[in-house]
């Protein structure tokens, strides 16, 4: 690339400045997005997330279904991280028992017996990915089984361990958020596309749509179509049809945004010189609009995410979202709906933790995004 | 100006003609009718039905027309204030929902009231002493604020009550009044039971509006009239509470809009939650229940005070925005 020679005085150029002014517009943002530290963070614990959401058959060291009420509502268990001075993780074993006063189920370590935790020891077979066979678990007991002496988040009432369905229900809940959005987007961009593309009567009678849509409280809404939902239902069949009543109502904040960008991009002079030099209308809107703006859209979409997981979590919080046997933090967080059940078994408000920080991550990242969408700005 | 007011009255009436053929939807989606329903309610309670009477049942309703036709006739019998029967009270509807309803839009009231009175000075705060410790902390507050949906917060509101007070923090009256008739005690009774549950609701809310008024603010304060003002002599207090938090409050006022449907929305899962005795547990109820002109209604009636609340504050920021006032369109 030959640069125009500059006079002397402006010839300071350094290296980094030039490096600046040759930058793609992605590596502008990559630099933008770089330096905003929580935007960062946000996007570090997401990664971790969804590495879960892959590896969950590895990560839970049970099937979280398997229940048994000889381990009914077990305490999260301490681990005992060093033994003799040397690290080698234990768990002393429970032994359950009923109180015969109030008939509730107590457990007390037996403090003679150590069982070692072992580190990618073998487990229940599964499918690596779906492709490879294996029985490797990240935690694993030696000599002993896992479902009967290893209770990390402790149980609940039917006696399936907490983290391994707080490992499969992540799976469910993020990949809902994912699919909703899709969605969403699909609806919105065509949509909004089309609202401030065409204009006139279209975007007048879209944009009326997006308004009424917005003035209705959506989750009496979303009650009453998911309570419509036939009973018999597979759960595959349920999941599809939560992720597209959700979206029913997602795509409209997408939708504007889209629209927004059309109508502004529209008047840019870059489109004006595209459409005089004789472009067509697709080569137009693909060519030159769309990646000017697709920055943007990826922005709104992270942003939309968190209010997926939320709406789902919401919906199966209260019994009219998936069922089980699907797992999902909602699902998870119905076993603690009221204060007699919070009082006993404190740690089922546990799966409200991966909520909370999924959402924040995806706001965080989200606002950095946006911040990063327009690096010429 | 007259032109903007038709304009939202007719984009209201729009919304709710809207509403009430989503809120048909909802009564029809389940398989089989209300009479259906209504006849094994019956039998199961022992009182049966004849065929004849589940004629006329069919008949009144409409039930064997078409959707659209049907559609007509419910709405023809709301017109005449009948909501139809709610199955498993074996009351009107109107009946069973009354006071929830007037609770729900109190707690609502509440929410936003709780919104504004902490929003407005946090924001007007967090602009002017930007990036100090407190706007840091409010900021931050804010995002944890935002991430935590109003029924988590209730549940775990409710857990430390318990765990760490010993108290339970959920209801709207204590007991001797949960069921009495209204009364100025009653109403006391109410208000002191209010907080709770309008700071669970408020503050997402107030979060996204502390962004809103922080944002909105700081845009102003840049601007040159600012500085006139200041170079003019007047007091930091009037420079900044007389012009920029005025012209800030707009974009605020308009939000209300929006912020009645998400605060009505949250209303309903957070009373179940803190077993609040809205409409929210008995729309929950009916809809599990599968009874439909119950639930049918319940979110007709949402809806439309959604719709009202809206145009209210629409007409609120015509009120106190001359630009819109005088006509920009």
């Amino acid at each position: 690339m030959t640069e125009p020679r500059l006079p002397q005085e402006h010839a300071t150029t350094t290296a980094a400045e030039e490096k600046v002014a040759l930058a793609t517009q992605w590596q502008l943002m990559w630099w933008r997005f770089r330096k905003h530290h929580l935007a960062m963070l946000g996007a570090l614990v997401l990664i971790v997330f969804y590495l879960i959401v892959i590896g969950v058959d590895f990560l839970a060291y049970v099937d979280p279904n398997e229940s048994d009420a000889q381990r009914s509502l077990v305490a999260p268990q301490p681990i005992h991280w060093f033994d003799d001075g040397k690290f080698a993780p234990y768990v002393h074993p429970l032994k359950g028992r009923r109180d015969p006063v109030t008939f509730k189920r107590v457990y007390a370590p037996d403090l003679e017996t150590k069982v070692p935790i072992q580190f990618f020891g073998p487990g229940f077979e599964y499918k690596f990915l779906g492709i490879f066979k294996t029985d490797v678990h990240l935690l694993a007991v030696k000599d002993a089984k896992p479902e009967e002496s290893l209770f990390l988040l402790g149980t609940d009432l039917q006696g399936r361990d907490l983290w391994s369905r707080l490992i499969y229900g992540t799976q469910t809940s993020l990949t809902i958020g994912l699919v909703s959005v899709a969605l969403s987007l699909l609806l919105g961009v065509t949509l909004g596309g089309m609202s401030g593309y065409f204009g006139g009567m279209w975007d007048t009678v879209i944009q009326r749509i997006i308004e009424i849509l917005r003035s209705i409280p959506t989750i009496p809404l979303w009650m009453g179509l998911t309570a419509a939902l036939p009973n018999d239902w597979s759960v595959t069949q349920v999941y599809f049809a939560i992720t597209i009543i959700i979206s029913l109502i997602g795509w409209t904040e997408l939708a504007r945004v889209v629209r927004g960008r059309f109508l502004s991009l529209r008047q840019d002079d870059f489109v004006m010189a595209a459409e005089l030099l004789g472009c067509s209308k697709t080569r137009i809107i693909f060519r030159h609009m769309v990646p000017s703006f697709i920055s943007h859209i990826i922005a709104a979409t992270t942003l939309a995410i968190p209010a997926m997981i939320i709406s789902e979590t919401s919906l199966s919080f209260l019994g009219l979202g998936l069922r089980p046997p699907a797992i999902s933090w909602g699902v998870l967080l119905q076993d603690a709906q009221n204060i007699q059940a919070l009082a006993i078994s404190p740690w089922m408000l546990i799966p409200v933790l991966p909520v909370i920080v999924a959402v924040l991550a995806f706001n965080f990242m989200g606002d950095g995004l946006r911040d990063a969408a327009d690096p010429y700005g | 100006m007259i032109a903007y007011i038709v304009r939202r009255v007719l984009l209201a009436i729009l919304t709710i003609w809207a509403i009430t053929v989503l809120s048909f939807l909802i009564i029809q989606l389940p398989p089989g009718d209300f009479v259906t329903a209504y006849i094994a309610t019956m039998s199961a309670g022992g009182a049966g039905i004849t065929e004849g009477e589940a004629q006329a049942l069919r008949e009144q309703y409409g039930l064997d027309q078409p959707f659209h036709i049907q559609y007509l006739k419910w709405m023809g019998l709301i017109a005449q204030g009948n909501f139809g029967m709610a199955i498993e009270w074996g009351r009107p509807v109107l009946d069973v929902i009354g006071d929830r309803m007037v609770l729900t839009i109190v707690i609502s009231l509440a929410a936003i009231v709780f919104t504004w009175a902490l929003a407005l000075p946090i924001g007007i705060y967090s602009a002017v002493k930007r990036y100090s410790f407190l706007d840091y902390f409010f900021t931050f507050l804010g995002f944890i604020g935002l991430a935590i949906p109003g029924f988590m917060l209730a549940l775990i509101v409710m857990y430390i009550g318990f765990a760490y007070f010993g108290a339970s923090v959920g209801g709207l009256f204590s007991a001797e009044y949960a069921d009495a008739p209204w009364s100025l005690e009653r109403v006391w009774d109410l208000i002191t039971h209010l907080p709770v549950p309008a700071i669970v609701l408020g503050v997402a809310g107030t979060a996204q509006m502390i962004r809103i008024m922080r944002s909105n603010l700081l845009d102003e304060l840049r601007k040159p009239y600012v500085m006139t003002a200041r170079a003019r002599g007047l007091s930091e207090t009037r420079v900044i509470m007389k012009y920029p938090v005025r012209v800030a409050l707009n974009p605020f006022v308009s939000t209300i809009g929006y912020l009645l449907p998400y605060v009505v929305s949250g209303s309903i899962i957070v009373s179940l939650v803190l077993s609040l005795p809205t409409v929210g547990p008995l729309l929950l109820k009916s809809l599990i229940a599968q009874d439909m002109f119950l639930a049918g209604t319940i979110v007709l009636l949402l809806g439309v005070l959604t719709v009202i609340g809206t145009l209210i504050s629409d007409l609120l920021l015509m009120w106190i925005d001359p630009r819109i006032r005088l006509g920009r369109q």
